[in-house]
């Protein structure tokens, strides 16, 4: 393991073999829909798509609970502030139909807003008491959406909004099947190439956050609030930032999943889903860009091989003996058990996670 | 600038008290320029409270304190850093996994200015800054002695390190008012001679030192004057020698009987 690192690592340096393997990663990640198209199906594409918007989650996440260390369990609210900002500007509920290329950007910052919403009260808060007002936020944002239908119709209650406008530059829209010299470009093809733009662009800015003068002082607020101010970082502020950065993340990837889905209800934005994203930052690697990307596509493909579970039962066993559904809980249940077990740093842990758990320390509120 | 004879440090009458208890029961005093100024006292005298309220930890009940003749009560800890004093803890906060250069790096924050939009898109001036941050942090812990421990994590040095580790940080902050609590605490003979060496260069390098502590050799021998106090009153000020003999000192630290 430790050779392979070492190996890595110089290869890492050679500034040749590093743009052959950016070339040769571009070249896998444009063939892989079309591949998996022809290989596993086009459900299989459908679900690369929704892996990408959860990378985009995980890594808003990753900013506020791995970064800055502030516990937030009602992370899927500024998705859901982005699907709907998305949603209501482009649809025949109100009859606006603004360009994605307004919208996206919009739907960002206004899920900035609520993020610094939530962070200007909870500035004292920190581990358990953060966690319950996050999650007592999350919950607040679902039912508003639920119930905002009357007096006045704005968000159509629990039957959402439908028809949502797709992305679309000019006659191209995404929602489209084109044929191009002989190649089929289906909607999840094209949904692909633009979730895989906007993952690659948040990792980009991840890792640069991570690596700068932000990026440290959000880590030392993380380690020791207390001493950070007495350093001179601005903790109210910095904290402020982490909550807007984390929340223009899921703003953005809530207005793709509402072009892509095109329909948006608020049973979409419940508490599971919060945990989910979280479990994705957890078990990929909390605080490591590649962990979290690494959990996010996990945990989105496992639950759905995990389909498989019923017909296979049928064709070994005769009969379906464990419901599919009731083997995915359970299997996702013990792989969270296993993989506290075995790897509590996560799968990929960051190397300063790894350092905590090595070095033993007692483990600290806020974590 | 001020005029020379202003103290860089005036706290007039301070104040703090926590439930029933008077932490501190007005307590005034000067800091000049360049010197070391020594706070001494039993334990529980408010020393440490003293030192939370200077630099913004609490605010004070009652009282007056200036910093180059400008106010300081109302103001954050970040901000007090920011106008020229650091300080380290008397139960060492390091940023215990970071490395031991990522945590001078963070002393720097206070004094660069990248924010997203420069970390982000890395241009010619955030990179100029972040190689002029790294290259500072570096000569910071080379001037603490411990360079060799640049990129172990901060819980993982030695106890002497770690307190070396935390006057590195502080120093990263470009202080004129550098306040140690305990410096010495926990540290052997070897080790206290080596920091009181690197405090006599930090001072004649400009900056002035406040300094708890409990070690009278080493209290005695660095500083040019020296407050104690004893249950958040000042019960004596002047030379260390003086101070030394002063009955009110010796009741305070022995006890009634023997004075």
């Amino acid at each position: 393991m430790r050779h392979a690192v070492e190996h890595w690592q110089r290869w890492r340096e050679d500034p040749w073999l590093r743009r052959l393997g950016y070339c040769a990663a571009a070249a896998i990640l444009i063939a892989l829909p079309f591949v998996v198209d022809a290989t596993l199906g086009r459900a299989w594409v459908r679900i690369i798509d929704v892996a990408l918007l959860f990378i985009l989650l995980g890594l808003g996440l990753n900013i506020v609970v791995g970064f800055a260390g502030l516990l937030d369990l009602g992370y899927i609210a500024f998705f859901a502030v982005g699907a709907y900002s998305y949603a209501l500007l482009a649809s025949p509920q109100f009859d606006i139909h603004w360009s994605f290329l307004a919208l996206l950007p919009t739907g960002a910052f206004v899920a900035a807003l609520f993020g610094v919403l939530l962070g200007a009260p909870t500035l004292r808060l920190r581990g358990d008491y953060l966690a319950i007002v996050t999650l007592g936020f999350g919950e607040m944002i679902r039912i508003s959406l639920n119930n905002l239908n009357r007096p006045y119709n704005i968000t159509n209650g629990p039957q959402g909004i439908t028809l949502i406008d797709p992305l679309a530059i000019g006659e191209f829209a995404l929602n489209r099947t084109y044929t191009i010299a002989g190649f089929t470009l289906a909607p999840v093809h094209s949904y692909y190439f633009a979730f895989l733009a906007c993952a690659a662009a948040s990792i980009f800015i991840s890792l640069r956050l991570e690596d700068s003068r932000i990026g440290r002082a959000w880590i030392a607020i993380r380690e020791d609030e207390l001493a950070a101010g007495a350093m001179g970082i601005n903790t109210r502020n910095l904290k402020l930032l982490a909550f807007a950065m984390g929340a223009t993340f899921g703003g953005l990837a809530g207005g793709l999943f509402a072009s892509f889905q095109g329909f948006v209800s608020p049973e979409s934005f419940t508490l599971l889903d919060s945990i989910m994203v979280l479990c994705m930052v957890v078990l990929g690697g909390m605080g490591n860009v590649g962990g979290v990307v690494l959990g996010a596509a996990l945990l989105t493909a496992l639950p759905e091989a995990l389909r498989y579970a019923g017909p296979l039962q049928q064709e070994w066993l005769g009969e379906v003996y464990v419901d599919p559904s009731d083997l995915r809980m359970l299997l996702f249940g013990l792989a969270l058990v296993l993989m506290m077990l075995l790897r509590p740093a996560g799968l990929w842990p960051s190397t300063l996670r790894r350092r905590e758990l090595a070095g033993g320390e007692e483990p600290r509120a806020g974590r | 600038m001020p005029a020379v004879d202003t103290p860089l440090l005036a706290a007039q009458s301070l104040s703090k008290r926590f439930g029933g208890l008077a932490a501190l029961g007005g307590v005034s005093l000067a800091v000049k320029r360049g010197e070391i100024f020594g706070l001494i006292g039993p334990n529980g005298a408010g020393k440490t409270t003293l030192f939370n309220v200077l630099t913004g930890l609490y605010p004070p009940d009652a009282g007056e304190c200036a910093f180059e003749g400008e106010p300081l009560p109302g103001l954050k800890p970040h901000r007090i850093a920011a106008r020229g004093i650091a300080r380290t803890f008397q139960n060492i906060r390091l940023f215990a996994n970071m490395s031991a250069l990522e945590n001078v790096m963070v002393g720097r924050h206070v004094r660069t200015r990248a924010g997203v939009a420069g970390a982000v898109l890395r241009g010619a001036a955030t990179r100029a800054e972040e190689s002029a941050i790294t290259s500072r942090a570096f000569e910071l812990l080379d001037y603490v002695g411990i360079a060799a421990r640049a990129s172990q994590p901060a819980h993982g040095l030695s106890y002497g390190d770690q307190r070396r580790l935390e006057i590195a940080r502080a120093l990263a902050t470009e202080p004129k008012l550098l306040a140690l609590d305990e410096p010495a605490a926990g540290m052997n003979a070897t080790e206290r001679a080596a920091l009181a060496r690197l405090l006599e260069r930090i001072r004649a390098g400009g900056v002035t030192l406040l300094l708890i502590e409990h070690d009278v050799s080493l209290v005695m021998g660095l500083c040019d004057r020296v407050a104690v106090l004893d249950y958040g009153r000042k019960i004596a000020e002047g030379a260390p020698l003086e101070v030394q003999r002063d009955p009110a000192v010796i009741e305070a630290y022995l006890g009634g009987a023997l004075a």
